[in-house]
């Protein structure tokens, strides 16, 4: 698709987790891996709002640290506006750094405490040399104008905020390079909801302003629901399911998206019964084999204890499930 | 009117600190009724943990409650002696908190943690307590009780012991269960399973519970009643399905519109400007003036007290003072 901004393709990683080299011998334990991102794919196409779901220890933000070059993929490509990613090459990757930013999920971390905040969100312009002298100060009160704060914030320390206030200086701070694609991991999800409102309203008006692209990186689906066009769904560091935003919530096509939204409390009051949610995440070192999501799927069959299933196409998306493709009669259970 | 199991009259909170007394908790007045569930929601900093922990007496220093007093069962307990408070606590009060290793001792097994606090407030032989621990561990949803009964703590995952808090919480057959964010340290998928079982097996024993959390949807879910909570104050309390379709404070109603849902389409989310204030910043009259849209002169002077608005509602708001006839909100 010619306006696909990012393109990832078989992203994996691996982690070490071995015990140490003496433990390992005296304990005859074998080397551990733990795969974080397992074989994962997907696209965003310009000016869209991509998410990634799911719960804790499912990979997301080991996807975002690679896609934002913060961390080196065991295998896999990703692809931004048609160049492939050379995490071998400083130069190339400093010139695709500035085209895209990061929003962590905690405003507090991510500020360094002791500069001001002029200087944390002038640094990207400074690094890529994008403006000089005065020029760099009126562009920072713009900036800060532009997430509604104002200009006099510049002369303060990140402490003198509430923690609303710093994230809108990260965003500033991300904008400052005039990216065209930011990824946010988690970014409203240590703050309160009248806050997080103001946020996921400024990332919005953002976009429209700028034309920018988002991969938004999120454990509650009601936030992604607000401001997706499309999702994916991990689940141990695989993606179980990609959909068209609309779609996925009304027509789940994996047990395991199923089950996710029908651990979504209702608000509507709406009297729905829900599937009872069972299980929790096992542990990613030792994934369960076959399907890792089978020993809490309803549906479950015996070859999903065996195979892992691939994912294969749906109405808008891709999912992986072997209860599909089959031309399934199964798939109407439940 | 039945006695209330709880009732906690104008209840303040104070902090001395060096540059001034910080009031945490501002007169604050709610009733539980036996066999409900009371939400308490807030945004983070309102004052909903200050209010379960003076409740049951376990305010940390220099933290004091400065005035108002609260009712078990028509028996005053917020001047009880330190000795007399811990015998309430356990057995007529149960607690769970955000994070289960608070309330869980690594060192020790959940068999003798359980029994330990059963023998503590009831008056059974270690067989019985046992019995009752394993009945317990199974009724909050433990798969083969009597063996894991045995096992540590830290062999549990996070949302397996918060089900054994839970089993705790209700070890001495406790009048009221007050949990603070029993979810929040929880994956999405758990965090249902807890909140179920939190309900279901408080109210099969007849505990009314105080379920003090930020998120609206699982007070939505499992509330009778909720009180909202602003600035250490009380803002509106009523019936869940009043206050979530038809807030009436401006804060609730601002809150209602700002959380997104899976089945909303609007493209924006209602909008509250600026931030709940610091306790050294709480504007003069009502709280939430200078973010409340329907501000005027009458609310940066005098502070609303709670209006009673029928069907059990209050709400303390100057728009619904009877003298002002000013009902187009
Ligand atoms: N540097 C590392 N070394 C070892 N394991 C790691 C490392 N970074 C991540 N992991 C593991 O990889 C898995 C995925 O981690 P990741 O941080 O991507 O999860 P996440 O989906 O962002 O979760 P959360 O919702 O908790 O932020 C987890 O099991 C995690 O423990
Ligand atoms: N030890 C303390 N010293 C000073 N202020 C405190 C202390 N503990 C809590 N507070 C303040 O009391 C207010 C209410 O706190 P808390 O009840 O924990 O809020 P919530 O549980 O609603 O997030 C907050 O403004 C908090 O900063
Ligand atoms: S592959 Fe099998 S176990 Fe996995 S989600 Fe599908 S039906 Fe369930
Ligand atoms: S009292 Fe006044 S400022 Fe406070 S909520 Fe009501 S209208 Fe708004
Ligand atoms: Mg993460
Ligand atoms: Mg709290």
């Amino acid at each position: 698709m010619s306006d696909t901004l990012l393109s990832v393709h078989g992203l994996t990683r691996h982690f070490d987790v071995s015990k140490p080299w003496l433990n390992r011998v005296i304990e005859r334990d074998d080397r551990q891996f733990l795969t974080a991102s397992d074989d994962v794919s997907f696209d965003i196409r310009k000016g869209e709002t991509f998410a990634l779901v799911g719960e804790s220890g499912s990979g997301k933000s080991t996807i975002a640290k690679m896609i934002v070059g913060l961390l080196e993929p065991s295998a896999g490509e990703i692809r931004f506006d048609g160049k492939v990613m050379d995490f071998a090459s400083g130069a190339a990757m400093r010139a695709l750094r500035r085209r895209f930013q990061m929003i962590f999920q905690d405003p507090f971390a991510s500020l360094n405490p002791r500069w001001r905040v002029g200087d944390i969100i002038a640094e990207p312009i400074r690094t890529f040399g994008l403006m000089r002298g005065a020029e760099i100060g009126r562009e920072v009160g713009r900036l800060l104008d532009v997430v509604g704060l104002s200009a006099a914030d510049a002369a303060k320390f990140p402490h003198e905020f509430s923690g609303g206030q710093r994230q809108r200086i990260a965003i500033a701070r991300a904008l400052s390079s005039r990216p065209e694609f930011i990824v946010c991991d988690e970014p409203t999800s240590a703050l309160d909801v009248s806050v997080q409102a103001q946020i996921l309203n400024l990332m919005r008006d953002l976009q429209d302003e700028f034309g920018l692209t988002y991969l938004l990186i999120s454990h509650d689906l009601s936030v992604v629901r607000h401001m997706s066009n499309r999702i994916g769904v991990l689940y141990l560091g695989r993606l179980v399911e990609v959909a068209d935003a609309k779609r996925l919530f009304t027509d789940p096509q994996h047990p395991y998206t199923r089950m996710l939204l029908d651990a979504v409390p209702d608000l509507a009051l709406s009297g729905r019964r829900r599937t009872p949610v069972t299980g929790e995440v096992p542990n990613p070192i030792n994934p369960p084999p076959g399907c890792a999501f089978h020993p809490r799927c309803p549906h479950v069959m015996p070859e999903c204890r065996q195979i892992q299933p691939q994912s294969i196409p749906t109405a808008t998306g891709t999912a992986a499930c072997h209860l599909l493709g089959q031309g399934a009669p199964r798939a109407q259970q439940g | 009117m039945p006695t209330p199991l709880l009732s906690v009259r104008d209840l303040v909170v104070e902090f001395p600190t060096r540059r001034g007394t910080l009031r945490a908790l501002d007169h604050v007045s709610f009733d539980i009724a036996e066999g409900e569930v009371l939400g308490m929601v807030g945004e983070s900093g309102a004052g909903k943990s200050l209010t379960g922990a003076a409740i049951i007496g376990l305010l940390e220093a220099p933290g004091r409650i400065a005035g108002g007093e609260v009712w078990l069962k028509g028996e005053r307990i917020d001047n009880l002696s330190p000795e007399k408070m811990r015998r309430v606590r356990g057995r007529r009060i149960g607690m769970v908190f955000q994070d289960p290793l608070t309330s869980l001792n690594p060192l020790y097994t959940v068999a003798e943690q359980l029994i330990e606090t059963i023998r503590t407030h009831l008056d059974l032989s270690e067989k019985d307590a046992r019995k009752r621990a394993v009945g317990l561990l199974d009724r909050v949803g433990i798969p083969a009780a009597a063996r894991r009964i045995d096992d540590y703590p830290h062999h549990f995952s996070g949302g397996m012991r918060q089900r054994v808090v839970i089993a705790l919480a209700l070890a001495a057959e406790p009048e009221l269960v007050i949990a603070d964010e029993p979810t929040t340290a929880l994956d999405v998928s758990v965090q249902a399973q807890i909140i179920d079982v939190l309900k279901e097996a408080c109210i099969e024993r007849g505990a009314s519970v105080m379920l003090i959390t930020h998120d609206m949807g699982v007070i939505a879910e499992t509330a009778d009643r909720v009180a909202v909570l602003y600035a250490g104050r009380m803002a509106e309390i009523g019936p869940v399905r009043d206050v979530i379709q038809a807030a009436e404070h401006p804060y609730t109603s601002g809150l209602m519109g700002a959380i997104p849902t899976l089945t909303q389409t609007a493209d924006r989310l209602t909008q509250i400007p600026g931030s709940m204030p610091r306790l050294n910043a709480i504007p003069q009259g009502c709280a939430f003036n200078p973010r409340c849209k329907h501000v005027f002169d009458r609310c940066r002077r005098d502070r609303p007290e709670l209006i009673a608005r029928g069907g059990g509602r209050h709400v303390a708001c100057w728009l619904f003072d009877g003298a002002m006839e000013k009902a187009d909100v």
